[in-house]
């Protein structure tokens, strides 16, 4: 691919990301467990047929 | 071989979850995906600019494979550099579907199974002298194999019996034998499907799919490495350990479902290591060869570093040494906290979603990336290195051949093909030029052809 067809939404959208997450850690410190406190945010949340729907047919 | 070519394939697993209740199917969530693609290229199997292959491969999985790379970083960066391609092809085919009416997200995964216990790969390739007695290499490469997942598992959680166990390996149950020109059918941990994409006269390819598709870039680097420092001793002939095991596949699953380490591995010889010991024997005489020979390259002294951290972290049964850098710490150590937190058993749905989760490879949600992010796992390239892979070719191999020839083509409008050795005018006189040696960043002929094309016909 072609640096004009690779698209630019994503770009914009991780810089933002890393932005938000370096004013995130200047402050407390950012271990396992804040993650583990907002693991729950970022998961979809039926937790069962988000993994049963997951099946492919096998590769190599 | 002090110079070798080294390339990653890897499948991704796909899945499109509907919020709208409209599901699509594995194949044509794939079809959507690749519309930018047969758009760009007239076909879903396209070699890139940066010199790679792009591709729906068996079970339309999308396969990202990297342009032949003669250093670690590079391969990292190139092998990187595959995941935000998908990724924006992601992005693409989630407006696409938008467009046409369907509410909902596509997740990929870089993983090797999914809920129905398929499995998909991580293939890596290894450039090897022709002269090397096959069998003499396989002999002494499949007990550090079979071992390796210590370093490099990406850990998983299986069922046996009734109990939920967290282990080193995704692969490991789904190997079926030692060496085989089978892919799918019966797996083997050394594939022998022998295209070396150069001179055959004096070159062969080593195709080894036993590995778990890795997410750190640091357990790459050892993965890749390690393997090489390992294939470098074999190379040599001058140092052999007889490891030869008595049951290959027997012994990779009971080493994946050990957290401990010592599980007694019966050799052909009679002899009973445990899996740590075959560790150390390897590790130790590639420590002996390097004295001797010195390091072939600027990373030797941080593999050979990482690579006894992690033994020495198994043996001590504590993992906090290494629960930044190698995957199946990072892993374990995210989802035994968070089922400690919220008093669930390994077994909770929960618990499945996080190990799948984890190889989510969206920047913003994928578990692995959200780490990362934090500091609570280590990186070895940059973002702007990953960037650059995405267009750019490895500066140092053929596939800078491969990138000038499809960019020249390209803006010429012209038809032509491009794959691992071959570049092809489709138009007017030139024909097809056959690049054999993947270490030459020049070829001559190519820069006839394009010149050929840059002309009125």
């Amino acid at each position: 691919m072609t640096q004009e067809s690779f698209s630019a939404r994503r770009q914009s959208e991780t810089q933002d990301a890393a932005e938000q997450i370096q004013v995130n850690t200047t402050g407390q410190s950012a271990g396992v467990d804040d993650l583990l406190d907002e693991i729950d945010s970022v998961l979809e949340s039926n937790a069962e047929e988000f993994v049963r729907g997951f099946v492919q047919k096998g590769g190599q | 071989m002090d110079r070798r070519i080294f390339g990653l394939e890897t499948e991704f697993g796909l899945n499109y979850v509907p919020s709208d209740g409209r599901r699509l199917t594995p194949e044509d969530a794939a079809r959507h995906l690749f519309r930018p693609i047969v758009a760009w290229g007239r076909s879903s199997n396209v070699f890139l600019e940066n010199g790679s292959r792009l591709y729906l491969d068996v079970g339309s999985h999308p396969e990202y494979a990297t342009a032949e790379c003669d250093q670690l970083l590079q391969l990292i960066a190139h092998d990187r550099a595959g995941e935000a391609l998908m990724l924006d092809l992601v992005d693409q085919a989630e407006d696409q579907l938008m467009e046409e009416g369907h509410e909902g997200k596509i997740f990929m995964f870089k993983n090797n199974v999914d809920s129905a216990g398929n499995s998909y790969g991580c293939h890596e390739n290894y450039l090897i002298p022709r002269k090397i007695e096959f069998k003499r290499l396989a002999d002494m490469l499949i007990p550090f194999l079979v071992t390796r997942q210590l370093l490099c598992g990406a850990g998983n959680l299986v069922q046996v019996g009734e109990e939920t166990k967290f282990v080193f390996s995704q692969r490991a149950d789904h190997m079926w034998e030692g060496v085989s020109s089978a892919t799918t059918r019966s797996r083997p941990i050394i594939n022998t499907r022998d295209e070396p994409h150069a001179d055959a006269e004096y070159h062969r390819r080593l195709h080894v799919i036993v590995g778990d598709s890795t997410m750190s870039e640091t357990t790459q680097l050892l993965k890749i490495g390690a393997t090489d420092l390992v294939l470098r001793l074999i190379e040599s002939g001058e140092i052999y350990h007889d490891l030869r095991l008595e049951n290959p596949i027997r012994s990779i699953r009971q080493i994946s479902h050990d957290f401990t380490g010592q599980t007694v591995v019966r050799l052909m010889g009679g002899d009973e290591p445990t899996a740590l010991q075959i560790q150390w024997v390897l590790l130790d005489s590639v420590k002996q060869f390097i004295a001797k020979h010195g390091a072939h390259h600027d990373r030797v002294e941080q593999i050979i570093e990482l690579w006894e951290r992690v033994l020495n972290a198994i043996e001590a049964q504590n993992f906090s040494a290494i629960d930044k850098d190698i995957d199946w710490a990072i892993k374990r150590k995210l989802l035994l906290g968070y089922a400690q937190k919220n008093s669930l058993e390994l077994s909770s749905h929960r618990l499945a979603q996080l190990n799948l989760t984890y190889h989510d490879i969206d920047p913003s949600r994928g578990l692995f990336h959200l780490l990362r992010k934090r500091g609570l796992a280590t990186s070895v390239v940059s973002d702007a290195q990953i960037r650059d892979a995405i267009f750019n070719p490895p500066e140092t191999t053929r596939a800078v051949v491969r990138s000038k020839f499809i960019k020249a083509a390209r803006a010429t409008g012209r038809r032509y093909s491009a794959d691992w050795v071959h570049m092809k005018y489709e138009e007017g006189q030139g024909g097809v030029v056959l690049c054999k040696d993947p270490f030459a960043t020049q070829n001559d002929q190519v820069d006839e052809l394009i010149e050929i094309m840059s002309k009125p016909v």
